[in-house]
C-alpha cells in the first residue's frame, strides 16, 4: 500500500512536471504568435506574387516555343521527396503524423529512383533508422527561420531539376491550419502545377510592357515562386509545431492537475485521519530529520535507484522548503 | 485617373512600404526607369539599387535587391528578394560586407571567389551606405 510518503513524493513529482509542461506551453504560446505574425507579413507578397504568376503563364501558353523547364511536365520516374518537421518533440502527433504520411508516400515511389531531403531533426532520425539514404539534411536553424533559409534548399533542388537529375520534386509537411489543428499535407513544387498558374489569371490578361521581355521575367519569377512556397512550408511548419506543442502541454498541464487533486485528496483522507493518534511529525515527514534518512535508504522509486547521491543533495533542499499540501487539520 | 500612385512594396518576410506618393523612381534591370500617374502598364525586374519616392516635396529614398515591379492602374507594387528603409539599415555590417567583398574581389583573399555573387554582395552594401548617408 502506498504510504503517507510515497503519496508525498508523488505530489512533488507530478507538480514539477507540471511547472515544466506550463512554462513549456508559455513559451510555444509566444513564439506561436510570432510565427503566425510572420505568416501575416508574407501574405502581400505571396499574394501578388501568384497573381503576376497567372498574368505571366498564361501570357506564355499563348506565345509559341517551349514552355519554361520548371513548368514543362516531364515523364519520369525520378522523384525527389522533401520532409519538414520539427527538431524536437513534445507537440503530439506533430512529427508522427508527417512521418507516417511521407513514409506511405515514400514506399509507394520507386525506390531506386528516390532522393530524399530531410528538413528537421525527427525527420532525419526517423530515416536514418530505416533503409533509405538521405541525400541531404537541414537542421538546428527552426529558432532563426529566414527566407535564406528557403532559398537555400530551394535552390539545392531547383538547380537539380534543371540538370535533369530528377524528374518530380514534392513537399511534404504540416499545414497550420489552426492553433490546434495542423495537417500533413503533400505539394508538388516541381513541375510547378499548371493549375496554380491557370487559377490565379482572372479577368482580362492586362497588356504589359516587359522589361526586359516576358520569358525573362518568367524566369525569374518561377524560382522565386518556387522558394517562396518552400518558405511558406516552412514557416507554417514552425507556427504549426508551436500550435501542437502549446496545445499537448496544455492537456499535460491538465492532468497534472487531475493527478494532483487525486493524490491530494488520497493524501487527506489516508492522512490525519489514519494516523490521528500519532504525533503531528508524522503528517508532516518532510520536516523531520529521519525523513532524510528514509529517502536515503529507499530503493523503491526505480527513478532514484541509479542517482542517489544526486537525490540526497535534493532531498535535502526539499526538506527546507514547507509542505503546501499540509492537511488543514494540521 | 488620379493624380496619385500608390506604392507599395514588399519583401518575403514582410511589408515595407505602403504610401500614396507623387513620383517613384525604380532601380530596374536596365536601368533606372521614373514612374508618374498615369503610367502605362508595365512589369520588369529589378536590379540592386535604390528607391525613390517623392511625397509633395519631400523625397525619401530605400534600398531594394532583386525581384519585380509592377506598374498598374497608378499603383506600383514592388516584391523585392530584400528592401530596407533607412533606419533599418546597419551601416557597421553593410561597411563590413562591403570590405569583405572588395577583398574577394581584389583577389586578395586565398579563398575560392565567386565573382558574380562577391560583386552583388559589394554593390548592396554600397548601395546600403549610400540609402543611410542621405538619411543623415
Amino acid at each position: 500500500m502506498a504510504t503517507l510518503r510515497d503519496i508525498q513524493r508523488r505530489i512533488r513529482s507530478v507538480q514539477s512536471t507540471q511547472k515544466i509542461t506550463r512554462a513549456m506551453k508559455l513559451v510555444a504560446a509566444a513564439k506561436l504568435r510570432r510565427a503566425q505574425e510572420r505568416i501575416l507579413a508574407a501574405r502581400p507578397y505571396v499574394n501578388k506574387m501568384a497573381e503576376l504568376l497567372g498574368n505571366l503563364v498564361s501570357a506564355a501558353d499563348g506565345a509559341e516555343g517551349s514552355a519554361h523547364p520548371l513548368l514543362e511536365q516531364r515523364e519520369g520516374p525520378r522523384r525527389l521527396i522533401v520532409i519538414i518537421t520539427a527538431d524536437r518533440g513534445l507537440a503530439g502527433a506533430f512529427n508522427s503524423n508527417v512521418l507516417r504520411n511521407s513514409l506511405a508516400f515514400v514506399r509507394a515511389s520507386n525506390a531506386t529512383a528516390l532522393t530524399l531531403v530531410v528538413v528537421g531533426r525527427k525527420a532525419r532520425d526517423f530515416y536514418r533508422r530505416r533503409p533509405y539514404t538521405v541525400k541531404r539534411d537541414m537542421l538546428g536553424f527552426w529558432d532563426r527561420l529566414a527566407y535564406s533559409h528557403a532559398c537555400e534548399l530551394a535552390d539545392l533542388f531547383i538547380a537539380q531539376y534543371l540538370e535533369g537529375e530528377v524528374d518530380e520534386v514534392h513537399l511534404i509537411y504540416n499545414e497550420f491550419r489552426s492553433v490546434a489543428l495542423q495537417r500533413p499535407v503533400r505539394q508538388q513544387l516541381l513541375p510547378i502545377p499548371r493549375s496554380e498558374g491557370a487559377a490565379q489569371a482572372a479577368g482580362q490578361p492586362v497588356e504589359y510592357i516587359y522589361e526586359p521581355s516576358a520569358p525573362a521575367i518568367l524566369s525569374e519569377l518561377l524560382p522565386r515562386h518556387v522558394r517562396m512556397q518552400v518558405f511558406r512550408a516552412l514557416m507554417e511548419s514552425l507556427a504549426g509545431e508551436y500550435g501542437a506543442r502549446m496545445t499537448a502541454m496544455e492537456a499535460a498541464t491538465k492532468n497534472a492537475k487531475e493527478m494532483i487533486d487525486i493524490l491530494t485528496i488520497q493524501y487527506r483522507s489516508s492522512g490525519p485521519s489514519s494516523t490521528s493518534n500519532s504525533s503531528r511529525a508524522s503528517c508532516r515527514p518532510s520536516t523531520t530529520r529521519c525523513s532524510c534518512r528514509a529517502w536515503r535508504t529507499r530503493t523503491s522509486s526505480p527513478i532514484r535507484r541509479n542517482s542517489r547521491s544526486r537525490s540526497l543533495s535534493t532531498s535535502a533542499r526539499r526538506t527546507s522548503a514547507p509542505w503546501p499540501w499540509r492537511p488543514r487539520t494540521a | 485617373m488620379a493624380d496619385q500612385l500608390t506604392l507599395e512594396v514588399a519583401t518575403p518576410s514582410r511589408f515595407v512600404i505602403g504610401e500614396q506618393v507623387d513620383e517613384v523612381v525604380v532601380p530596374g534591370i536596365e536601368g533606372y526607369f521614373g514612374v508618374l500617374p498615369g503610367h502605362a502598364p508595365l512589369l520588369s525586374t529589378l536590379g540592386i539599387g535604390e528607391l525613390t519616392y517623392r511625397i509633395g516635396r519631400d523625397e525619401r529614398h530605400a534600398t531594394v535587391s532583386g525581384g519585380f515591379c509592377e506598374v498598374r492602374n497608378d499603383k506600383v507594387i514592388v516584391l523585392a528578394d530584400s528592401a530596407e528603409l533607412p533606419g533599418d539599415i546597419d551601416r557597421a555590417r553593410a561597411e563590413r560586407a562591403r570590405d569583405r567583398a572588395e577583398q574577394r574581389l581584389t583577389g586578395r583573399s586565398s579563398e575560392e571567389v565567386d565573382y558574380a555573387r562577391a560583386a552583388a554582395a559589394l554593390a548592396r552594401a554600397l548601395i546600403r551606405l549610400q540609402v543611410a548617408a542621405r538619411a543623415q
